[in-house]
């Protein structure tokens, strides 16, 4: 149907999703955009959030939490590309938050400014994930 | 001259070599089918990203801010060699032809004075790499007790490698690996990785069709974003084909040695049956020449 946006997420494992729905709303890193059928082109890199999918207009909203990525919208439609997707459903709470804990201890006791890094990385994707879950 | 015993467990022997060369096939042919359908389905997001990469790269004019992964670090002194072979042997030219590959490329590089510099993934590259280029290894991995290659698995060798090339350790990389075409042929594969290769006909489709995209942030941020995460997907990607191609070399080993087996367990139970019975034939003679001799 041209109404429908034919939407594609992709992880490096393989295709997750395929299929036409109404819209999708993504987190991108300068902030959450809408995509609906006939979007001008467009490529956006990611934070870690949930993606919403709306089946049709009317449908509560699936959600699926990614871990970083990029979006790009073409004429075919929107595709997303992201190395980890989890639906939002199948998070649970207590061990992101245990594993939130984890992270920021690691902050603390990293040594040097890579180890940091790489930690304080941990703890945005499980601050994210609290964030989407708690919602 | 062997004897009728030697013979007869020279035979119980090869046999036994036979049982296990044949389950070794069927494994490899039931790990095959999975492999084969999880390399099938990690296409769809490396050729997806490779579009994005070489039309955004054609995109961007190279610029003191653009990165390095993408234009290079101007010289080309310093050449990495990143060498995928498997952990397991008995998979018959599978890990030679790789190694092969990336020998040739080495010797000819090193012919032209430039300096290797090796990277191993997988166990079984290293023999001879090591022999003949002695002190070149600067790191070297393993998937011991990994059963199905995951992402997981592959971003952390890239990001070494990233880390490395932006070190300057190195200017140019290319990876070896075994692309899967069918459980008979494996091909070695040279794909160059880092600086990312920009083709020419990639930026006149991206110019045709994307004329008018829309980048957020721009051209450049996404690029820097997406060209580590182009370089671990190529590795994943490179790692899955190799899975599969080790299962398929493996099996055309194993149902080679299988039927060498049984070659072997005919040509011996013909001799063994001969001797069988030549040594029946010699005892008669005697009876027989000693009852005459009565």
């Amino acid at each position: 149907m041209a109404d429908n946006l034919h939407f594609e997420l992709v992880s490096p494992e393989r295709l997750l999703r395929s299929g036409d729905v109404h819209m999708v709303v993504v987190p991108g890193t300068e902030g959450d955009f809408g995509v609906l059928a006939g979007h001008a082109p467009f490529m956006s890199t990611i934070r870690p959030g949930a993606i919403e999918v709306y089946e049709s207009a009317s449908s509560p909203a699936t959600r699926i939490f990614i871990d970083g990525g990029f979006a790009e919208v073409n004429d075919s439609g929107l595709t997303i590309l992201a190395e980890n997707a989890v639906p939002v459903a199948e998070i649970k709470a207590d061990e992101v938050s245990k594993k939130l804990a984890d992270a920021r201890e690691d902050v603390r006791l990293a040594k040097t400014d890579a180890e940091r890094a790489v930690a304080e990385k941990q703890v945005a994707r499980y601050e994210a994930m609290q964030a989407a879950a708690a919602n | 001259m062997a004897t009728l015993k030697s013979l007869k467990l020279r035979i119980a022997s090869v046999k036994s070599t036979q049982k296990i060369t044949k389950a070794m096939k069927m494994v490899a042919a039931a790990k095959l089918r999975r492999a084969q359908e999880a390399a099938e389905a990690g296409r769809p997001y490396a050729s997806r990203i490779e579009a994005v990469v070489a039309s955004l790269g054609a995109r961007v004019t190279p610029g003191p801010q653009t990165s390095k992964m993408l234009t290079g670090s101007g010289k080309e002194e310093t050449y990495l060699l990143v060498v995928c072979t498997s952990d397991r042997g008995l998979a018959g030219a599978f890990n030679a032809n790789i190694v092969k590959a990336a020998r040739l490329r080495a010797q000819e590089l090193i012919a032209a004075g430039k300096t290797v510099k090796f990277y191993l993934v997988g166990k079984k590259g290293g023999a001879v790499i090591r022999r003949l280029f002695p002190g070149t290894i600067i790191a070297s991995t393993e998937f011991a007790g990994v059963k199905q290659i995951g992402f997981e698995n592959a971003a952390p060798i890239a990001d070494d490698i990233t880390a490395r090339y932006e070190a300057g350790e190195f200017d140019v990389a290319y990876l070896y690996y075994a692309k899967f075409q069918s459980a008979l042929v494996q091909e070695p594969t040279e794909q160059q990785i880092l600086p990312v290769p920009v083709t020419a006909g990639g930026g006149e489709v991206a110019a045709g069709v994307s004329a008018a995209v829309e980048y957020e942030p721009d051209e450049e941020g996404i690029l820097a974003d997406l060209l580590p995460r182009n370089l671990s997907v190529q590795l994943f990607r490179a790692l899955l084909e190799n899975a599969a191609s080790e299962q398929g070399s493996r099996m055309t080993a194993m149902d080679n040695a299988t039927r060498n087996a049984g070659d072997m367990i005919n040509r011996l139970s013909i001799q063994y049956n001969r001797q069988r019975q030549a040594a029946i034939t010699t005892e008669l003679v005697e009876i027989i020449s000693g009852a005459e001799a009565l």
